[in-house]
């Protein structure tokens, strides 16, 4: 029983941050470089900026639900199964989706780098 | 690719390790937290592990935000999934704990993953290169008309 509170939990994290991640770039796109703005404008506008974006606020809306996933998820599994696990998936998740939803030019080269570092952090479970 | 950029990157990697590291020894030492007992959360959150761990991701969350205006999402993840690596080499040598060699393999594998992102461009999602102020300019410009600050 425990297994499946685990990896429910698991999965619970990786749809969390994959709709965070996604929309926390798409927030920090829509702000732009903050070097550029921070140097214009002061770190102050640049804040004021970023917290006022409606997808920033959903997406650390989104990240909240993955911390406290993940908090429950280490409760209940060890963190050498979690991490990795929920890293390795949201891993490719997030490469399907900013793709689709950022419309981020995923060539090969990305592909080939999201599933070696997905092996890798899931090796890293063993 | 200017070194700031580079430091902002590091930032990513360093803080998210030391960071989740600090909360995973934490949550240990704070024990299970269950649905019928989430008093426990907040027992949880004096840990002195729990409190630092969430400073140090605040830390990583602003260093992150900061990258992913001017990368692609696809680009800082497997950027600074080295993160695991660090962690794993701390395990090894400040722990003193047994890294196998399946271990080490992912840690290859991982360090192959950075090394092919990192040999490309940073930004696609606007169908331009990075190349510099150009692109600044054209995604600054724009939102200066609004004076809301929210886009949409």
């Amino acid at each position: 029983m425990k297994h499946v509170y685990t990896w429910g939990a698991i999965f619970a994290i990786v749809f969390a941050s994959v709709v965070g991640d996604v929309l926390l770039a798409h927030a920090m796109k829509q702000v732009g470089d903050v070097h550029a703005l921070v140097r214009r404008s002061g770190v102050w506008t640049a804040v004021r900026r970023i917290l006022r974006n409606q997808n920033f606020v959903l997406g650390v809306a989104a990240m909240a639900v993955a911390f406290f996933s993940l908090l429950f998820a280490l409760s209940w599994g060890d963190v050498s199964l979690v991490a990795p696990a929920a890293a390795s998936l949201t891993f490719i998740g997030n490469a399907f989706a900013a793709r689709i939803f950022l419309h981020e030019r995923v060539d090969r080269r990305r592909w080939i780098a999201a599933a070696l570092v997905a092996a890798g952090v899931a090796l890293l479970a063993g | 690719m200017t070194f700031r950029k580079y430091l902002v990157l590091a930032g990513v990697t360093v803080f998210g390790a030391a960071g989740d590291s600090m909360l995973s020894h934490g949550m240990k030492q704070a024990g299970n937290v269950s649905l019928r007992h989430l008093s426990n959360l907040f027992v949880a959150l004096l840990n002195p592990w729990v409190a630092v761990g969430i400073l140090l991701l605040l830390a990583f969350f602003a260093s992150y935000m900061n990258a992913l205006s001017w990368a692609d999402l696809t680009y800082v993840l497997p950027a600074t999934s080295l993160g695991y690596v660090l962690l794993a080499l701390v395990a090894k040598f400040a722990l003193h704990e047994q890294v196998s060699p399946l271990r080490w393999l992912g840690i290859a594998l991982i360090s192959g993953g950075v090394g092919f992102v990192a040999g490309g461009e940073a930004l696609t999602s606007h169908g331009h290169h990075e190349s510099p102020l150009l692109a600044k300019d054209a995604r600054n410009g724009a939102p200066r008309s609004v004076p809301t600050g929210v886009e949409r």
